[in-house]
């Protein structure tokens, strides 16, 4: 993800919310380093700390939990989803792959489809999918609720053709 | 063809290469070219036998639970033998070190072993199981591995920013 935000023209794509997982304690880390950079590359301390927010959210599932109580801790991460949705509005989302972005493209979807908002929605599979895509990826793919998909490998996008293959991020 | 020039043999996250590496395999990489055995995990208990025989021979052995950024121990190691994920064997390539990648389907909950097949298809790497670890490295040709080409995210983000209406 950082790869493509690093690559981004920071004044068209301002202010920028990161959402994690509740759990994951090495990603946020990683996107704070990188915003504070930002300051001093710029220097104007006030525009850039308002310009990113670091926030957690609910996984649906952890690594290994049952899919009984999954159940549950799904529907409590699409409520925390829809909320910060509702909140953020966000006009574009970009998200690469866990499970705790489907709960979220699923409310920006939901909203667009009332006519409530209007988020543009890139996914960008894992570069570890070589010849099949994640679950989440699947499911955005068929359910067509991202305006592109991408996949980093030509042998995945000769097998789900309305995925855009544009090289390797890594 | 042993790399004879090779000193440093850095091991990542071995909790799945470490169950491989009984003493009968880890005599044997020291026989050829190890004197320095760094590893990378999260369980005391896998510490300690490890240790115990690298002692017997001469092997240094560094172990961290976690390390903020491994690019320095990675540049001075003359060959990495690591687990399958995606940001070891990326970090790795990108500073040209030759990498062997150990497959272990039994404790990997991801299908990570597609990468590693891939890229050891196109030569970048080699790929090994834990019980065909020793041949590998008994085996392997260094120099026959093809240096890897970093990707870069400006062709996704040119297509992100057209879509999106901005001038590219």
């Amino acid at each position: 993800m950082m790869n493509i935000v690093t690559e981004l023209q920071k004044d068209r794509f301002t202010p920028r919310y990161y959402v994690a997982a509740l759990t994951d304690n090495m990603s946020l880390p990683k996107a704070q380093v990188y915003e504070k950079s930002l300051i001093h590359v710029e220097g104007d301390r006030e525009t850039i700390i308002e310009n990113a927010e670091f926030m957690q959210i609910y996984r649906s599932r952890e690594v290994g939990q049952s899919y009984i109580t999954a159940i549950a801790t799904t529907l409590r991460a699409i409520l925390h989803a829809m909320w910060l949705i509702i909140r953020i509005r966000p006009q574009v989302i970009f998200c690469n792959g866990p499970g705790t972005c489907i709960p979220l493209c699923a409310s920006a979807f939901l909203l667009k489809v009332l006519g409530l908002g209007w988020s543009s929605i890139f996914y960008i599979e894992s570069i570890a999918r070589v010849k099949k895509l994640s679950l989440s990826g699947l499911l955005l793919y068929k359910l067509r609720m991202a305006d592109q998909f991408f996949v980093q490998w030509p042998q995945l996008q000769q097998k789900y053709p309305r995925a855009q293959y544009a090289g390797r991020l890594m | 063809v042993i790399d004879k020039e090779a000193r440093r043999l850095y091991i990542m996250d071995p909790i799945q290469t470490s169950q491989s590496l009984e003493e009968k395999k880890l005599r044997n990489l020291s026989g050829y070219f190890v004197f320095h055995f760094m590893l990378w995990w999260n369980g005391e208990d896998l510490v300690k036998p490890i240790c115990a025989v690298s002692g017997n021979l001469n092997l240094q052995v560094e172990h961290f639970t976690f390390l903020p950024s491994i690019a320095d121990s990675i540049r001075e190691a003359s060959l990495v033998i690591s687990h399958a994920g995606s940001g070891s064997i990326f970090e790795t390539l990108r500073l040209g070190k030759p990498l062997i990648v150990v497959v272990n389907e039994d404790l990997m909950d991801n299908h990570q072993s597609e990468l590693a097949e891939e890229l050891a298809e196109q030569n970048h790497l080699l790929c090994a199981h834990p019980q065909t670890l020793r041949e590998t490295v008994e085996a392997m040709d260094l120099h026959a591995l093809q240096p890897y080409i970093p990707g870069e995210a400006r062709p996704v983000v040119a297509l992100i920013n057209e879509f999106l209406g901005f001038p590219v």
